[in-house]
């Protein structure tokens, strides 16, 4: 199974085109923060961009301490979510050690899924989809801050 | 939030009061320079000065913002310190998602606060800071500071001001996320009259979309004109910084104070060296994939043994021609120092480069003296430009602060009038000929890019009056629809009307898609309608006789087609206002 990594990002040039095209492709929403990528800059616009994506946890604590199921792990890191499951509690982002799940106002939880949308949007070839390694230690993964 | 009606926040700095004013009129009225005409007429004093507390601060954005790629500026207006009548000034950065994000067509700011503050805004809140301690502070402090007070990192825009806005320059800028502005005709000296340093919009909120494939195959379908297509490769690739090349090769490159067109000194700062010496990487303003804004860097050794500092600085063609070609300063690190310098005191460069080529060779002619310049301004000697920015970002004695009011009341003050390179502001870098120079002394922002009178020069040989300005006044009326959306101007070759209608189609924009032209005519018309309640007399604009002794690719520009060119555009803008010619 293939991870959404982000090998590239210090070729980002901040113009957010990957995480308006996962908010309105998956989620069918125009915003910044309910996608799945989402984009900062590291500590003011001169230091360069970092993603937050997810990082595919295998096992993943998110998928772990959801108490309904809604999410589960999902085959080669990471989780698949079924939001009609979801009730808000917020325990998935409080598990989340790279603040990858982003909660919006009423509570809903939004991560990636690694369906690889967003990746054709970016301009600067910063995100690629790759197959996950079986083990691999976070530092020599493509998906660390850039 | 597509609706019909604008959802508009109005910030009271005198009561510390907010609230949230629903406007009809989005189908007539569209957004950006539509929708900040409309506020300046309900919250604006055409009788009032440009400094009473009561008059607004406008921000204002359009249907497709955030929608769309490239959808990504903000119109910004405000009664102008350079000449007391209505001004619009563009920007991009965060602005404009932030505005959208936080739910907003326009914001609009009054009063004046008691002591300096900071508001900050966002889908829900609203918060006036007091921010006493940061008055006179420069903008690149401002903006570390309010990165570290406010929260939202990354999807909010922050505007700040420097001294020069304190101080109520005339050349004072809106500094937006560093690296963007809304630069011209004073909007920084609106805000330090409000008490107001900065502004922080956070974009924290999130919206339903259209049902259905129809707005996400378009949008897949622009993303991809603008990034697998050349239309864009000019901006992408060394930017705008390209035609520095071009029109010295043209003759079209004003020079030294404009005693010239074109340099051989000029090579050391084309676009191609700046892109192989200064380039450190590319941004972009959020939501735009094209990447235009270039960043270089300017280095400096502060002490003896080799200890070094380093900042980042972008630029473009219009920074570079303002402190390079028109001060000939022809290394491309002396220019980025001269930008860097305006950046910090929060100067629009164009208007500060042009003013210091006035400043220099007046003293070259003996009208002011070193007591007035306090250094010896020199061309091509850059130390001295560095300072003399400072001095004139601060004010420092009676001359800077007469010349932060414009080029022109320094030169009312002082003489020199003839070479003061002003068309109606101080000019942009094209010296291309007579259409362009009535384009730029005649048009509604006093920009290269109200029209495209520059391209226009370059063209046509051919002296045909009324054809010309049949294109100016055409012209307008469609780049008046893109800044009502409001699109970045790059991408006008992209958006063509049929395009655009798609667009706001694919939205539920319906009725606008359906009266593009008629909706178009009617912003005009009251964009000038509205300039001219402030004062605005097209009959009254001069063109400063230094314009009329250069010569272009054409040969010596034309005395007599240049003033009957004057003569008829202001006629026709006159006649758009509803006013006797
Ligand atoms: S959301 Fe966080 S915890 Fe869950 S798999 Fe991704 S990185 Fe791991
Ligand atoms: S891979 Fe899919 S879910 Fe993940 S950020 Fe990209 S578009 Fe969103
Ligand atoms: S699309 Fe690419 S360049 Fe743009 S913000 Fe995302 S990672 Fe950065």
């Amino acid at each position: 199974m293939k991870i959404l990594t982000t090998p590239r990002m210090d070729r980002c040039i901040g113009c957010h085109s990957c995480s308006l095209a996962c908010a309105r492709l998956l989620h069918n929403r125009l915003s910044w923060e309910a996608a799945g990528i989402r984009i900062i800059s590291s500590g003011g616009l001169s230091t360069g961009f970092e993603a937050k994506p997810c990082l595919a946890c295998n096992p993943a604590p998110c998928a772990a301490a959801c108490p309904t199921g809604a999410f589960s792990q999902r085959k080669g890191g990471g989780v698949v979510v079924k939001k009609e499951l979801c009730i808000r509690c917020g325990e998935c982002a409080r598990a989340c050690p790279v603040d990858a799940i982003y909660l919006d106002p009423s509570g809903e939880p939004f991560v990636c899924i690694h369906c690889g949308r967003c990746v054709p949007f970016c301009p600067h070839d910063c995100l690629e989809m790759a197959e996950a390694p079986a083990t691999y230690s976070v530092g020599d993964h493509a998906g660390a801050p850039g | 939030m597509i609706r019909d009606h604008f959802r508009i926040l109005t910030v009271d700095l005198s009561t510390g009061r907010g609230s949230v004013v629903s406007l009809e009129g989005r189908n007539k009225e569209a957004g950006g320079s539509g929708l900040a005409a409309v506020l300046f007429n309900k919250y604006g004093y055409p009788g009032k000065p440009w400094d009473d507390p009561d008059q607004p601060l406008i921000f204002a954005i359009g249907p497709l913002t955030g929608y769309f790629p490239l959808m990504s500026k903000t119109v910004c207006a405000f009664k102008s310190p350079y000449h007391d009548q209505y001004a619009e000034s563009h920007g991009g950065g965060r602005s404009a998602l932030s505005l959208r994000f936080a739910d907003l067509d326009g914001l609009v700011i009054t009063g004046k606060a008691e002591r300096p503050c900071c508001v900050s805004v966002g889908s829900r809140h609203l918060e006036i800071r007091d921010v006493h301690y940061m008055w006179g502070m420069n903008v690149q402090m401002s903006g570390k500071l309010l990165r570290r007070m406010f929260g939202g990192s990354g999807h909010r825009s922050i505007l700040r001001i420097g001294p020069a806005g304190e101080t109520g320059s005339a050349m004072a800028c809106i500094n937006v996320d560093t690296y963007r502005h809304f630069g011209r005709l004073g909007g920084g000296g609106v805000m330090g009259s409000k008490n107001l340093k900065g502004i922080v919009i956070q974009g924290d909120g999130s919206f339903g979309l259209p049902e259905g494939r129809v707005y996400a195959r378009l949008f897949k379908e622009v993303h991809r004109q603008l990034t697998d297509t050349d239309m864009m490769s000019k901006y992408h690739n060394l930017g705008t910084p390209v035609n520095v090349a071009v029109l010295n090769g043209l003759k079209a490159l004003p020079c030294r104070n404009l005693q010239k067109t074109s340099d051989p000194r000029i090579e050391g700062i084309t676009g191609e060296r700046f892109a192989d010496e200064t380039l450190l990487r590319n941004m972009a303003c959020s939501g735009c994939p094209v990447g235009c804004i270039h960043m270089g860097f300017v280095r400096e050794r502060f002490m003896e043994e080799n200890q070094y500092l380093y900042r980042q600085v972008s630029y473009d063609h219009e920074p570079i021609f303002a402190t390079g070609s028109m001060l000939m300063v022809t290394n491309p690190f002396d220019v980025l120092g001269i930008i860097d310098g305006a950046e910090k005191m929060g100067l629009d460069v164009m208007s500060a480069g042009v003013a210091l080529a006035w400043a220099t060779e007046a003293l070259d002619k003996g009208i002011i003296s070193e007591k007035e310049t306090l250094v010896p301004l020199n061309f091509g000697e850059a130390e001295a430009y560095k300072q003399a920015i400072h001095h004139l970002g601060s004010g420092k004695n009676e001359f800077y602060r007469v010349l932060g009011q414009g080029t022109i009341k320094a030169a009312e003050r002082y003489g020199g009038r003839d070479f003061a390179c002003v068309l109606g502001q101080e000019m942009a870098g094209y010296a291309t000929g007579e259409v362009f120079f009535t384009a730029q002394s005649l048009g509604f922002r006093h920009s290269h890019l109200d029209t495209g009178g520059y391209s226009y020069d370059q063209k046509h040989t051919d002296k045909n009056v009324e054809e010309a300005v049949d294109f100016l006044v055409r012209d307008e009326q469609s780049r008046v629809f893109l800044t009502s959306m409001v699109s970045c101007l790059f991408a006008r070759g992209v958006y063509g009307e049929e395009l655009l209608a798609d667009c706001l189609r694919s939205v539920g924009y319906d009725a606008l898609a359906d009266n593009m032209d008629e909706v178009s005519l009617h912003i005009q018309r009251r964009r000038w309608q509205t300039r001219f309640a402030t004062g605005f007399d097209p009959r009254a604009v001069n063109i400063p006789k230094r314009f009329t002794e250069v010569t272009t690719w054409k040969g010596p520009v034309d005395k007599g087609f240049l003033s009957a060119l004057m003569h008829e555009y202001a006629g026709r803008i006159a006649a758009l206002a509803g006013k006797e010619a």
